[in-house]
Protein backbone atom coordinates (compact mmCIF):
# COMPACT_ATOMS: atom_id res chain seq x y z
CA UNK A 1 0.00 0.00 0.00
CA UNK A 2 2.58 2.28 1.10
CA UNK A 3 4.94 1.67 -2.08
CA UNK A 4 1.85 2.27 -4.24
CA UNK A 5 1.25 5.60 -2.67
CA UNK A 6 4.64 6.51 -2.83
CA UNK A 7 4.49 6.17 -6.73
CA UNK A 8 1.00 7.96 -7.31
CA UNK A 9 2.80 10.68 -5.22
CA UNK A 10 5.34 11.04 -7.77
CA UNK A 11 2.74 11.36 -10.41
CA UNK A 12 1.40 13.74 -8.79
CA UNK A 13 4.13 15.92 -8.24
CA UNK A 14 4.47 15.75 -12.45
CA UNK A 15 1.34 17.66 -12.43
CA UNK A 16 2.86 20.87 -11.35
CA UNK A 17 5.70 20.69 -14.01
CA UNK A 18 6.16 21.40 -17.58
CA UNK A 19 5.61 19.16 -20.04
CA UNK A 20 8.42 17.81 -21.65
CA UNK A 21 6.35 16.14 -24.87
CA UNK A 22 7.32 18.10 -28.76
CA UNK A 23 3.87 17.98 -30.40
CA UNK A 24 6.01 16.72 -33.62
CA UNK A 25 4.79 18.17 -37.31
CA UNK A 26 3.91 21.30 -35.98
CA UNK A 27 6.62 21.73 -33.23
CA UNK A 28 10.28 20.56 -34.17
CA UNK A 29 12.58 19.62 -31.50
CA UNK A 30 16.23 21.50 -31.82
CA UNK A 31 18.86 20.39 -33.54
CA UNK A 32 22.56 20.31 -32.24
CA UNK A 33 25.18 21.60 -34.18
CA UNK A 34 26.60 18.53 -34.72
CA UNK A 35 23.64 16.64 -35.90
CA UNK A 36 24.58 14.26 -39.15
CA UNK A 37 21.56 14.21 -41.29
CA UNK A 38 21.80 13.24 -44.57
CA UNK A 39 25.07 14.01 -46.81
CA UNK A 40 25.05 16.78 -49.45
CA UNK A 41 27.90 18.55 -51.83
CA UNK A 42 28.98 21.85 -50.86
CA UNK A 43 29.58 24.75 -53.12
CA UNK A 44 32.04 26.65 -53.67
CA UNK A 45 30.66 30.15 -54.37
CA UNK A 46 34.10 32.16 -55.08
CA UNK A 47 33.98 30.51 -58.35
CA UNK A 48 30.49 29.11 -58.64
CA UNK A 49 31.05 25.37 -58.83
CA UNK A 50 31.02 22.56 -56.36
CA UNK A 51 33.91 21.44 -54.54
CA UNK A 52 33.61 17.75 -55.33
CA UNK A 53 35.81 16.81 -58.19
CA UNK A 54 34.30 13.29 -58.66
CA UNK A 55 37.33 11.34 -57.21
CA UNK A 56 35.30 8.93 -55.83
CA UNK A 57 36.93 8.35 -52.94
CA UNK A 58 33.88 8.66 -51.18
CA UNK A 59 32.06 6.02 -53.28
CA UNK A 60 34.12 3.51 -52.51
CA UNK A 61 35.00 3.87 -48.67
CA UNK A 62 30.79 3.79 -48.43
CA UNK A 63 29.74 1.05 -46.26
CA UNK A 64 26.43 1.16 -48.58
CA UNK A 65 27.71 1.58 -51.75
CA UNK A 66 24.95 3.89 -51.70
CA UNK A 67 26.46 6.45 -53.72
CA UNK A 68 28.43 6.70 -57.64
CA UNK A 69 30.12 10.02 -59.20
CA UNK A 70 31.58 10.56 -62.40
CA UNK A 71 34.55 12.98 -63.36
CA UNK A 72 35.07 15.36 -65.82
CA UNK A 73 37.18 17.72 -67.41
CA UNK A 74 36.56 21.41 -65.80
CA UNK A 75 35.78 23.85 -68.69
CA UNK A 76 36.43 26.96 -66.13
CA UNK A 77 39.50 25.06 -65.23
CA UNK A 78 40.47 25.57 -69.08
CA UNK A 79 39.38 29.42 -68.73
CA UNK A 80 41.70 29.87 -65.96
CA UNK A 81 38.51 30.44 -63.80
CA UNK A 82 39.04 27.52 -60.83
CA UNK A 83 42.02 25.55 -59.98
CA UNK A 84 40.78 22.53 -60.37
CA UNK A 85 41.44 20.19 -62.94
CA UNK A 86 38.84 18.20 -62.59
CA UNK A 87 35.10 18.26 -61.73
CA UNK A 88 32.11 16.66 -61.02
CA UNK A 89 29.75 15.05 -63.66
CA UNK A 90 27.09 13.61 -62.00
CA UNK A 91 26.57 12.14 -58.75
CA UNK A 92 23.80 10.33 -57.15
CA UNK A 93 23.34 9.10 -53.31
CA UNK A 94 20.30 6.96 -52.58
CA UNK A 95 19.34 8.68 -49.81
CA UNK A 96 17.00 5.82 -48.57
CA UNK A 97 20.22 3.78 -48.06
CA UNK A 98 22.49 6.26 -46.32
CA UNK A 99 22.80 4.78 -42.78
CA UNK A 100 24.58 8.41 -41.75
CA UNK A 101 27.71 7.15 -40.88
CA UNK A 102 29.74 9.93 -41.93
CA UNK A 103 32.58 7.89 -42.90
CA UNK A 104 32.10 10.21 -46.70
CA UNK A 105 32.91 13.18 -44.89
CA UNK A 106 35.91 11.54 -43.24
CA UNK A 107 37.78 10.44 -46.19
CA UNK A 108 36.84 13.05 -48.63
CA UNK A 109 40.09 15.43 -49.51
CA UNK A 110 38.27 18.29 -50.73
CA UNK A 111 35.39 19.19 -48.28
CA UNK A 112 33.13 18.51 -50.94
CA UNK A 113 31.11 16.51 -48.69
CA UNK A 114 29.00 17.54 -45.41
CA UNK A 115 26.69 16.23 -43.18
CA UNK A 116 23.85 18.64 -43.32
CA UNK A 117 21.13 19.00 -40.84
CA UNK A 118 18.14 17.92 -43.36
CA UNK A 119 16.48 14.41 -41.93
CA UNK A 120 12.85 14.60 -42.55
CA UNK A 121 12.80 13.10 -46.06
CA UNK A 122 9.75 11.37 -46.61
CA UNK A 123 8.25 10.40 -50.18
CA UNK A 124 5.88 8.90 -51.76
CA UNK A 125 7.26 7.01 -53.96
CA UNK A 126 10.27 4.49 -53.54
CA UNK A 127 13.25 5.53 -55.84
CA UNK A 128 12.41 8.92 -55.15
CA UNK A 129 15.15 9.30 -52.53
CA UNK A 130 17.79 8.87 -55.34
CA UNK A 131 19.29 12.07 -55.14
CA UNK A 132 21.06 13.47 -58.17
CA UNK A 133 23.48 16.46 -58.17
CA UNK A 134 21.56 19.44 -58.66
CA UNK A 135 19.71 18.04 -55.65
CA UNK A 136 22.17 17.74 -53.65
CA UNK A 137 24.38 21.39 -54.60
CA UNK A 138 21.01 22.65 -53.90
CA UNK A 139 20.37 20.82 -50.06
CA UNK A 140 24.20 21.82 -49.64
CA UNK A 141 23.78 25.73 -50.21
CA UNK A 142 21.24 25.90 -47.92
CA UNK A 143 22.87 24.18 -45.13
CA UNK A 144 25.90 26.07 -45.86
CA UNK A 145 23.28 29.39 -45.43
CA UNK A 146 22.24 27.91 -42.42
CA UNK A 147 25.24 27.06 -40.57
CA UNK A 148 27.96 29.64 -42.03
CA UNK A 149 30.21 26.94 -43.27
CA UNK A 150 33.29 27.81 -44.37
CA UNK A 151 35.69 25.34 -45.93
CA UNK A 152 38.65 24.48 -43.67
CA UNK A 153 41.50 26.36 -44.29
CA UNK A 154 44.33 24.95 -46.92
CA UNK A 155 46.85 24.36 -44.08
CA UNK A 156 44.48 22.34 -42.14
CA UNK A 157 43.78 19.73 -45.40
CA UNK A 158 44.89 16.48 -44.11
CA UNK A 159 47.94 15.50 -45.59
CA UNK A 160 47.27 11.87 -44.70
CA UNK A 161 43.98 10.73 -46.99
CA UNK A 162 46.01 11.36 -50.17
CA UNK A 163 48.59 8.32 -49.48
CA UNK A 164 45.29 6.60 -48.11
CA UNK A 165 43.92 6.92 -51.77
CA UNK A 166 46.85 5.69 -52.97
CA UNK A 167 46.98 2.73 -51.04
CA UNK A 168 42.97 2.16 -51.56
CA UNK A 169 43.47 2.65 -55.59
CA UNK A 170 46.54 0.09 -55.12
CA UNK A 171 44.71 -2.62 -52.87
CA UNK A 172 41.90 -2.25 -55.84
CA UNK A 173 44.22 -3.37 -58.26
CA UNK B 1 -18.00 -25.33 0.75
CA UNK B 2 -18.17 -26.55 -3.00
CA UNK B 3 -16.30 -29.55 -3.80
CA UNK B 4 -14.41 -27.96 -6.69
CA UNK B 5 -11.91 -30.71 -7.36
CA UNK B 6 -12.26 -32.07 -10.63
CA UNK B 7 -10.21 -34.86 -9.77
CA UNK B 8 -11.24 -38.41 -11.25
CA UNK B 9 -13.56 -36.40 -13.92
CA UNK B 10 -11.63 -34.56 -16.40
CA UNK B 11 -8.15 -35.28 -18.19
CA UNK B 12 -6.01 -32.25 -18.82
CA UNK B 13 -4.32 -32.15 -22.29
CA UNK B 14 -1.36 -30.24 -22.90
CA UNK B 15 -1.90 -27.05 -25.66
CA UNK B 16 0.18 -25.74 -27.67
CA UNK B 17 0.75 -21.83 -27.53
CA UNK B 18 2.70 -20.27 -29.96
CA UNK B 19 4.03 -16.64 -28.22
CA UNK B 20 5.48 -14.38 -31.07
CA UNK B 21 7.35 -13.57 -32.79
CA UNK B 22 5.29 -10.40 -33.72
CA UNK B 23 4.23 -10.38 -30.06
CA UNK B 24 5.04 -6.85 -28.37
CA UNK B 25 6.61 -8.44 -25.21
CA UNK B 26 8.98 -10.60 -26.38
CA UNK B 27 11.48 -7.06 -26.83
CA UNK B 28 12.08 -7.86 -30.93
CA UNK B 29 11.37 -10.60 -32.96
CA UNK B 30 11.46 -14.01 -30.54
CA UNK B 31 9.08 -16.79 -30.42
CA UNK B 32 8.60 -19.42 -28.40
CA UNK B 33 6.61 -22.43 -28.71
CA UNK B 34 4.83 -23.40 -25.37
CA UNK B 35 3.31 -26.56 -24.18
CA UNK B 36 0.61 -25.53 -21.48
CA UNK B 37 -1.04 -27.60 -19.21
CA UNK B 38 -3.90 -25.08 -18.25
CA UNK B 39 -1.73 -22.13 -16.87
CA UNK B 40 1.39 -23.69 -16.47
CA UNK B 41 4.24 -24.05 -18.98
CA UNK B 42 5.24 -28.23 -18.85
CA UNK B 43 7.66 -27.61 -21.92
CA UNK B 44 9.29 -24.76 -24.20
CA UNK B 45 10.99 -24.24 -26.84
CA UNK B 46 12.48 -20.69 -28.08
CA UNK B 47 13.04 -19.92 -32.18
CA UNK B 48 15.68 -17.39 -32.83
CA UNK B 49 16.87 -16.12 -35.96
CA UNK B 50 14.29 -13.89 -37.48
CA UNK B 51 16.57 -10.64 -37.01
CA UNK B 52 19.33 -12.55 -38.51
CA UNK B 53 21.44 -9.97 -40.94
CA UNK B 54 24.50 -12.35 -40.81
CA UNK B 55 26.62 -9.67 -39.38
CA UNK B 56 29.69 -11.85 -38.48
CA UNK B 57 29.88 -12.96 -42.44
CA UNK B 58 29.32 -8.92 -43.33
CA UNK B 59 32.20 -7.57 -41.21
CA UNK B 60 34.66 -10.69 -43.56
CA UNK B 61 33.57 -8.39 -46.15
CA UNK B 62 34.42 -5.11 -45.16
CA UNK B 63 36.92 -2.87 -44.15
CA UNK B 64 37.72 -2.12 -40.66
CA UNK B 65 36.71 1.57 -40.56
CA UNK B 66 33.64 0.36 -42.03
CA UNK B 67 32.92 -2.44 -39.41
CA UNK B 68 32.30 -0.40 -36.74
CA UNK B 69 28.86 0.87 -38.32
CA UNK B 70 27.75 -3.42 -38.48
CA UNK B 71 28.68 -3.15 -34.64
CA UNK B 72 26.72 -0.22 -33.76
CA UNK B 73 23.15 -2.38 -35.05
CA UNK B 74 23.83 -5.53 -33.43
CA UNK B 75 22.75 -3.78 -30.40
CA UNK B 76 21.14 -1.24 -31.16
CA UNK B 77 19.94 -0.08 -27.34
CA UNK B 78 24.06 0.32 -26.46
CA UNK B 79 25.85 1.17 -29.76
CA UNK B 80 29.10 2.81 -28.44
CA UNK B 81 29.59 -0.31 -25.73
CA UNK B 82 30.13 -2.08 -29.03
CA UNK B 83 31.85 -0.01 -31.09
CA UNK B 84 34.36 0.43 -28.29
CA UNK B 85 34.36 -3.69 -27.96
CA UNK B 86 35.34 -3.79 -31.69
CA UNK B 87 37.84 -1.24 -31.28
CA UNK B 88 39.99 -2.31 -28.29
CA UNK B 89 40.18 -5.69 -30.54
CA UNK B 90 41.56 -4.00 -33.46
CA UNK B 91 43.63 -1.77 -31.43
CA UNK B 92 45.18 -4.76 -29.61
CA UNK B 93 45.44 -6.59 -32.12
CA UNK B 94 47.22 -4.04 -33.90
CA UNK B 95 48.84 -2.82 -30.72
CA UNK B 96 47.48 0.67 -31.37
CA UNK B 97 47.80 3.03 -28.02
CA UNK B 98 44.92 5.47 -27.79
CA UNK B 99 45.07 8.97 -26.04
CA UNK B 100 44.32 8.93 -22.31
CA UNK B 101 41.51 12.16 -22.87
CA UNK B 102 40.02 9.48 -25.45
CA UNK B 103 39.80 6.94 -22.79
CA UNK B 104 38.30 8.96 -20.79
CA UNK B 105 35.64 10.84 -23.08
CA UNK B 106 35.07 6.70 -24.21
CA UNK B 107 34.23 5.60 -20.58
CA UNK B 108 31.92 8.57 -19.65
CA UNK B 109 29.96 7.49 -23.48
CA UNK B 110 29.91 4.21 -22.31
CA UNK B 111 28.36 4.59 -19.17
CA UNK B 112 25.71 7.18 -20.09
CA UNK B 113 25.29 4.58 -22.96
CA UNK B 114 24.32 1.91 -19.89
CA UNK B 115 22.30 4.57 -18.42
CA UNK B 116 20.19 4.83 -21.01
CA UNK B 117 19.54 1.15 -21.77
CA UNK B 118 18.86 0.38 -18.13
CA UNK B 119 16.44 3.37 -18.22
CA UNK B 120 15.00 1.66 -21.24
CA UNK B 121 14.53 -1.49 -19.41
CA UNK B 122 12.84 -0.14 -16.66
CA UNK B 123 10.32 1.61 -18.21
CA UNK B 124 9.71 -1.73 -21.14
CA UNK B 125 9.98 -4.23 -17.71
CA UNK B 126 7.06 -2.13 -15.81
CA UNK B 127 5.31 -2.65 -19.11
CA UNK B 128 5.89 -6.29 -19.02
CA UNK B 129 4.87 -5.94 -15.47
CA UNK B 130 1.33 -4.13 -16.49
CA UNK B 131 2.76 -0.88 -15.21
CA UNK B 132 1.94 2.02 -17.84
CA UNK B 133 3.49 4.84 -16.24
CA UNK B 134 7.45 4.60 -15.40
CA UNK B 135 8.18 3.87 -19.26
CA UNK B 136 6.75 7.82 -20.16
CA UNK B 137 9.54 8.59 -16.85
CA UNK B 138 12.22 6.65 -18.19
CA UNK B 139 11.79 8.32 -22.02
CA UNK B 140 11.92 11.46 -20.37
CA UNK B 141 15.22 11.06 -19.28
CA UNK B 142 16.59 8.87 -22.04
CA UNK B 143 15.76 10.93 -24.43
CA UNK B 144 17.76 13.91 -22.12
CA UNK B 145 20.75 11.07 -22.97
CA UNK B 146 19.75 10.69 -26.38
CA UNK B 147 20.28 14.36 -27.14
CA UNK B 148 23.49 14.37 -25.38
CA UNK B 149 24.97 11.58 -27.56
CA UNK B 150 23.41 13.84 -30.50
CA UNK B 151 25.46 16.94 -29.40
CA UNK B 152 28.72 14.85 -28.81
CA UNK B 153 28.86 12.46 -31.45
CA UNK B 154 26.34 13.66 -33.83
CA UNK B 155 23.72 10.97 -33.86
CA UNK B 156 20.88 10.05 -31.89
CA UNK B 157 21.51 6.10 -31.94
CA UNK B 158 23.97 4.91 -34.60
CA UNK B 159 27.08 7.01 -34.01
CA UNK B 160 30.55 5.71 -34.98
CA UNK B 161 31.95 7.69 -32.98
CA UNK B 162 34.56 5.75 -31.29
CA UNK B 163 36.89 4.91 -33.76
CA UNK B 164 40.08 2.47 -34.02
CA UNK B 165 42.73 4.05 -32.13
CA UNK B 166 40.68 7.11 -30.15
CA UNK B 167 37.32 8.81 -30.82
CA UNK B 168 35.98 10.90 -33.78
CA UNK B 169 36.90 14.16 -32.53
CA UNK B 170 36.88 15.94 -29.40
CA UNK B 171 33.65 16.83 -26.56
CA UNK B 172 31.86 20.24 -26.97
CA UNK B 173 33.59 23.24 -25.33
CA UNK B 174 30.08 22.81 -22.67
CA UNK B 175 30.53 19.04 -22.65
CA UNK B 176 31.66 19.59 -18.76
CA UNK B 177 28.48 22.18 -17.62
CA UNK B 178 26.22 20.10 -19.65
CA UNK B 179 27.05 16.83 -18.29
CA UNK B 180 26.73 17.85 -14.65
CA UNK B 181 23.66 19.17 -15.47
CA UNK B 182 22.42 16.33 -16.85
CA UNK B 183 23.51 14.04 -14.21
CA UNK B 184 21.29 16.20 -11.61
CA UNK B 185 18.44 15.95 -13.53
CA UNK B 186 19.29 12.06 -14.49
CA UNK B 187 19.56 11.24 -10.78
CA UNK B 188 16.50 12.94 -9.96
CA UNK B 189 14.34 11.15 -12.79
CA UNK B 190 15.98 7.71 -11.38
CA UNK B 191 14.86 8.11 -8.13
CA UNK B 192 11.44 8.63 -9.37
CA UNK B 193 11.41 5.59 -11.52
CA UNK B 194 12.75 3.82 -8.56
CA UNK B 195 10.37 5.04 -6.42
CA UNK B 196 7.25 5.10 -8.92
CA UNK B 197 8.29 1.41 -9.42
CA UNK B 198 10.39 -0.61 -7.58
CA UNK B 199 8.66 -1.06 -3.96
CA UNK B 200 5.04 -0.62 -5.38
CA UNK B 201 3.31 -3.84 -3.98
CA UNK B 202 1.63 -4.88 -7.00
CA UNK B 203 4.93 -4.63 -9.23
CA UNK B 204 6.33 -7.21 -5.85
CA UNK B 205 3.30 -9.51 -6.82
CA UNK B 206 4.46 -9.32 -10.07
CA UNK B 207 8.02 -10.08 -10.11
CA UNK B 208 9.44 -11.55 -6.40
CA UNK B 209 10.11 -15.10 -6.36
CA UNK B 210 9.28 -15.14 -9.91
CA UNK B 211 11.99 -16.94 -12.29
CA UNK B 212 14.41 -18.08 -9.71
CA UNK B 213 17.84 -19.00 -10.94
CA UNK B 214 20.79 -20.30 -8.18
CA UNK B 215 24.23 -18.93 -9.22
CA UNK B 216 25.27 -22.19 -10.24
CA UNK B 217 23.21 -22.67 -12.73
CA UNK B 218 23.51 -19.41 -14.31
CA UNK B 219 27.22 -19.56 -14.52
CA UNK B 220 26.61 -23.38 -16.14
CA UNK B 221 24.29 -21.39 -18.77
CA UNK B 222 26.82 -18.63 -19.13
CA UNK B 223 24.46 -16.02 -17.97
CA UNK B 224 26.43 -12.79 -17.51
CA UNK B 225 26.20 -9.00 -16.04
CA UNK B 226 23.44 -8.51 -14.43
CA UNK B 227 21.25 -11.27 -15.05
CA UNK B 228 24.34 -13.09 -13.28
CA UNK B 229 24.97 -10.50 -10.46
CA UNK B 230 21.19 -10.41 -9.31
CA UNK B 231 22.17 -14.41 -8.45
CA UNK B 232 24.74 -12.71 -5.70
CA UNK B 233 28.20 -13.44 -7.88
CA UNK B 234 29.87 -10.34 -8.32
CA UNK B 235 31.03 -10.47 -11.74
CA UNK B 236 31.76 -7.67 -13.87
CA UNK B 237 34.61 -7.24 -16.37
CA UNK B 238 35.16 -3.62 -15.45
CA UNK B 239 36.52 -4.64 -11.90
CA UNK B 240 37.56 -8.38 -12.52
CA UNK B 241 39.87 -7.89 -15.81
CA UNK B 242 39.77 -3.74 -15.92
CA UNK B 243 40.06 -2.29 -19.44
CA UNK B 244 40.28 1.55 -20.56
CA UNK B 245 40.72 3.06 -17.82
CA UNK B 246 38.36 1.71 -15.30
CA UNK B 247 40.95 0.70 -12.76
CA UNK B 248 40.84 4.40 -12.05
CA UNK B 249 37.51 4.80 -10.73
CA UNK B 250 36.25 3.53 -7.43
CA UNK B 251 32.50 1.90 -7.93
CA UNK B 252 30.38 -0.57 -6.61
CA UNK B 253 29.04 -3.97 -8.03
CA UNK B 254 25.72 -4.10 -6.93
CA UNK B 255 24.44 -7.74 -6.34
CA UNK B 256 21.01 -9.52 -5.66
CA UNK B 257 20.30 -11.80 -3.12
CA UNK B 258 17.37 -14.51 -4.65
CA UNK B 259 18.33 -14.43 -8.69
CA UNK B 260 14.61 -13.81 -9.04
CA UNK B 261 12.91 -11.26 -11.64
CA UNK B 262 13.10 -8.40 -9.11
CA UNK B 263 16.20 -8.51 -8.35
CA UNK B 264 17.44 -8.66 -11.88
CA UNK B 265 15.16 -5.75 -12.35
CA UNK B 266 16.55 -3.56 -8.72
CA UNK B 267 20.56 -4.69 -9.95
CA UNK B 268 20.03 -2.45 -12.58
CA UNK B 269 18.32 0.69 -11.21
CA UNK B 270 21.66 0.35 -8.33
CA UNK B 271 24.15 -0.30 -11.84
CA UNK B 272 22.75 3.31 -13.10
CA UNK B 273 23.40 5.13 -9.89
CA UNK B 274 27.36 3.53 -9.42
CA UNK B 275 27.41 4.44 -13.43
CA UNK B 276 26.95 7.65 -12.70
CA UNK B 277 29.59 7.74 -10.03
CA UNK B 278 31.83 6.55 -12.64
CA UNK B 279 30.87 9.80 -15.06
CA UNK B 280 31.59 12.23 -12.07
CA UNK B 281 34.71 10.57 -11.07
CA UNK B 282 35.70 10.36 -15.02
CA UNK B 283 34.71 13.77 -15.58
CA UNK B 284 37.02 14.97 -12.81
CA UNK B 285 40.19 13.62 -14.30
CA UNK B 286 39.50 13.95 -17.38
CA UNK B 287 43.26 15.05 -19.25
CA UNK B 288 43.52 17.25 -22.30
CA UNK B 289 45.25 15.72 -25.20
CA UNK B 290 44.86 14.73 -28.41
CA UNK B 291 41.52 12.28 -29.19
CA UNK B 292 42.81 9.84 -31.85
CA UNK B 293 46.02 8.48 -32.65
CA UNK B 294 46.25 8.56 -36.32
CA UNK B 295 46.32 5.59 -38.29
CA UNK B 296 45.76 4.43 -42.10
CA UNK B 297 42.66 4.52 -42.91
CA UNK B 298 42.85 1.09 -44.87
CA UNK B 299 44.60 -0.78 -41.45
CA UNK B 300 46.16 -3.97 -42.25
CA UNK B 301 46.55 -5.61 -38.96
CA UNK B 302 49.46 -8.35 -38.16
CA UNK B 303 48.46 -12.33 -38.51
CA UNK B 304 47.15 -12.80 -35.46
CA UNK B 305 44.10 -13.27 -33.44
CA UNK B 306 42.67 -11.73 -30.09
CA UNK B 307 40.51 -12.09 -27.76
CA UNK B 308 38.58 -9.09 -25.99
CA UNK B 309 35.94 -8.49 -23.43
CA UNK B 310 34.19 -6.21 -22.05
CA UNK B 311 31.02 -5.45 -20.06
CA UNK B 312 27.74 -4.53 -21.98
CA UNK B 313 25.07 -3.30 -20.20
CA UNK B 314 23.85 -6.24 -20.64
CA UNK B 315 26.28 -8.87 -19.76
CA UNK B 316 29.72 -9.72 -20.93
CA UNK B 317 30.64 -9.02 -24.33
CA UNK B 318 33.14 -10.59 -26.04
CA UNK B 319 34.81 -10.07 -29.88
CA UNK B 320 37.22 -12.87 -31.47
CA UNK B 321 38.83 -11.70 -34.17
CA UNK B 322 41.25 -13.30 -36.64
CA UNK B 323 43.28 -11.53 -38.97
CA UNK B 324 45.19 -13.08 -42.14
CA UNK B 325 47.46 -9.45 -42.62
CA UNK B 326 44.79 -8.12 -45.26
CA UNK B 327 42.64 -5.05 -45.00
CA UNK B 328 39.64 -6.91 -44.06
CA UNK B 329 39.36 -9.82 -41.07
CA UNK B 330 39.51 -13.23 -41.97
CA UNK B 331 36.82 -13.92 -38.96
CA UNK B 332 34.72 -12.04 -36.60
CA UNK B 333 33.24 -13.71 -34.01
CA UNK B 334 30.43 -11.65 -31.13
CA UNK B 335 30.07 -13.55 -27.95
CA UNK B 336 26.82 -12.07 -27.55
CA UNK B 337 25.43 -11.31 -23.78
CA UNK B 338 22.04 -11.19 -24.64
CA UNK B 339 22.39 -14.55 -26.42
CA UNK B 340 23.58 -16.56 -23.75
CA UNK B 341 21.52 -14.74 -20.74
CA UNK B 342 18.61 -16.15 -23.45
CA UNK B 343 20.11 -19.62 -22.94
CA UNK B 344 18.66 -20.02 -19.59
CA UNK B 345 15.29 -19.46 -20.81
CA UNK B 346 14.04 -22.95 -20.31
CA UNK B 347 15.43 -22.94 -17.25
CA UNK B 348 13.62 -20.18 -15.93
CA UNK B 349 10.21 -20.74 -17.29
CA UNK B 350 9.48 -24.04 -16.73
CA UNK B 351 6.81 -24.89 -14.40
CA UNK B 352 5.59 -20.90 -14.03
CA UNK B 353 2.35 -19.67 -14.69
CA UNK B 354 2.08 -18.69 -17.93
CA UNK B 355 1.24 -14.93 -17.45
CA UNK B 356 4.94 -15.10 -15.77
CA UNK B 357 6.22 -15.99 -18.79
CA UNK B 358 6.85 -12.19 -20.03
CA UNK B 359 7.99 -11.15 -17.28
CA UNK B 360 10.60 -13.12 -16.75
CA UNK B 361 11.67 -12.67 -20.45
CA UNK B 362 11.35 -9.06 -20.04
CA UNK B 363 13.84 -9.48 -16.69
CA UNK B 364 16.23 -10.99 -19.07
CA UNK B 365 16.72 -7.71 -21.10
CA UNK B 366 17.39 -9.11 -24.62
CA UNK B 367 18.21 -7.58 -27.42
CA UNK B 368 17.01 -9.46 -30.40
CA UNK B 369 19.03 -7.72 -32.94
CA UNK B 370 22.27 -9.43 -30.96
CA UNK B 371 20.61 -12.25 -30.28
CA UNK B 372 20.73 -12.96 -33.73
CA UNK B 373 23.22 -10.78 -35.20
S1 LIG C 1 35.52 12.12 -52.05
FE1 LIG C 1 34.83 14.25 -52.07
S2 LIG C 1 35.60 15.08 -54.00
FE2 LIG C 1 35.76 12.85 -54.17
S3 LIG C 1 33.81 12.23 -55.15
FE3 LIG C 1 33.48 12.12 -52.95
S4 LIG C 1 32.62 14.10 -52.41
FE4 LIG C 1 33.54 14.34 -54.43
S1 LIG D 1 27.05 8.79 -44.66
FE1 LIG D 1 27.90 6.71 -44.83
S2 LIG D 1 26.27 5.54 -45.82
FE2 LIG D 1 25.78 7.71 -46.14
S3 LIG D 1 26.67 8.18 -48.11
FE3 LIG D 1 28.21 8.71 -46.57
S4 LIG D 1 29.50 6.89 -46.38
FE4 LIG D 1 27.62 6.26 -47.45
Amino acid sequence: MLGNLKGLMVTFATFFRKPVTYKYPQEHKPIEDRYMGFPVLMWDEKVEEPYCTGCMVCVRYCPTQCMSAVMKDNPLHAEGKSTRRKIVDSFEINLGRCILCGICVDVCNFDAIEMSHEHELSKYARNDNRTNLPRLLEMGRSYQKESGWKPKPVKETKPEPETKTEEAVEAEN
Amino acid sequence: MVDLSTEGQLDTVQMMVNMGPQHPSTHGVFRMVLWVDGERIVDLEPHIGYLHRGSEKLCEGELYVQIVTLFDRMDYISNLNNEMIFCRAVERLMGLAVPERAEYIRVILCELNRVASHLLFCGTFGIDAGAMTPIMYAFRDREKIQSMFEAVTGARMMHNYIRIGGVKGDVPDDFSQRMGALLKVLRQGINETDKLLSFSEIFLARTKGIGVIDAETAIAYGMSGPSLRACGVPMDVRKDEPYSVYDRFDFGIPIGEKGDSWDRYYVRVEEMRQSMRIIEQALEQMPDGPTITPSRLVLRPPQGEVYVRGENPRGEIGVYLVSNGADKPYRVKVRPPSFCNLMAIKELLKDTYIADAVVILGSLDIVLGEVDR
